[in-house]
């Protein structure tokens, strides 16, 4: 039975004469394969874009989850200075949900980045063999019989589509995982407007709406305080005026 | 003879390589049927460690055709029995607009 590597091989192979079977003669299957290169050569560029994309939403959507965090232990520090434990453990609460999400966004931003490495490197790859492809037909077509050209072409073009087959899959692979990442990142953002978590986020929550109320019940306490000591010392001086 | 690890490169390796990276592929080839991705995923580890170690690396504008080619550390067992179906991982190449 066939191990791993010869089932690869046997799959890439497969692939290639798929594709160089639609072409005749050995300068076509040149140009034919050439063509072919570059139109994956731009797909590969498309890819690392759109993972540098999804890459740059999901560390947006950090920074706001940590901001909120920063947020929330400050609410949770402040509604304890005023007495409020059930407020503060909310706050609590909340922070721990967000440093959830952030623990999982962080993983998967780093999983996009190995992805994006990959694609780079593998453009790298399909770029110089694009290139000596691209001069090793020349001479191919340039110096040989068509029987003797049909066999180089065979060794070129096996070569460089091993790399198309190799790239391909890269770009596959990246594709899914984008579209993942992407996937959730759409449900974070759901879940913020549906307000599920905006609650822990949003300035106008009623943690914050609480807090607020209690430090503006506090400014009436201390207002309230400063008037009836005006008011104290100024009263009996109008009795006395009058 | 040649060998490609897939997303990374390829790799000129010497006989004795070649030997242990048969023993390497047999067992990765028993993980996958028993459906052991742990095993599976840390056999193809071994197998692209061995590579980088002792093998000489090609120039990334070098046409040679590998004589094998690693299937990726971090494949999962349903890309891996994807991977070997012709429709299956790997795309058809594209074809010119």
């Amino acid at each position: 039975m066939p191990g791993l590597m010869s089932r690869a091989s046997t799959i890439v192979k497969a692939k290639l004469s798929k594709l160089l079977d639609r072409a005749e003669d050995p300068g076509e299957t040149l140009d034919y394969s050439y063509e072919q290169q570059l139109v994956l050569l731009q797909n590969v560029k498309r890819g690392i874009a759109d993972v540098a994309t999804a890459k740059k939403r999901l560390e947006l959507q950090t920074a706001q989850l940590e901001q909120s965090v920063v947020k929330l232990e400050t609410q949770a520090r402040d509604a304890l200075a005023a007495g409020r434990e059930d407020l503060a453990r909310q706050a609590l609460e909340r922070k721990a949900a967000v440093q959830a999400q952030l623990q999982g966004l962080d993983q998967q931003v780093q999983g996009l980045d190995a992805q994006q490495q990959k694609l780079v490197s593998s453009e790298k790859q399909l770029a110089a063999k694009v290139e000596a492809f691209r001069t090793e037909k020349e001479t191919i077509k340039a110096q040989y019989s068509a029987a003797e050209a049909q066999v180089r072409i065979g060794e070129a073009a096996t070569g460089i589509g091993e790399q198309m087959a190799d790239t391909g899959l890269a770009i596959q692979r990246a594709k899914d995982k984008t579209e993942q990442m992407t996937a959730r990142a759409s449900a974070i953002d759901e879940l913020t407007k549906s307000g599920a978590l905006d609650d822990l986020t949003s300035s106008s929550d009623a943690l914050d709406r609480e807090l607020a109320q209690m430090s503006q019940s506090g400014q009436v306490d201390k207002e309230l305080e400063a008037l009836k000591a005006e008011v104290g010392a100024g009263a009996p001086q109008k009795e006395l005026g009058e | 003879m040649i060998v490609r690890l897939m997303g990374e490169g390829q790799y000129r390796i010497d006989e004795s390589l070649a030997e242990r990276l048969n023993e390497l592929d047999t067992e990765a080839m028993g993980a996958l049927e028993r459906g052991d991705e742990a095993a599976l995923g840390s056999l193809l580890t071994r197998m692209a460690d061995a590579v980088r170690e002792s093998g000489d690396r090609l120039a990334d504008a070098d046409l040679s055709p590998s004589d094998a080619i690693v299937p990726p550390p971090d494949l999962s067992l349903d890309e891996a029995r994807a991977l070997f179906t012709e429709a299956g991982l790997i795309p058809d190449l594209p074809a010119p607009a």
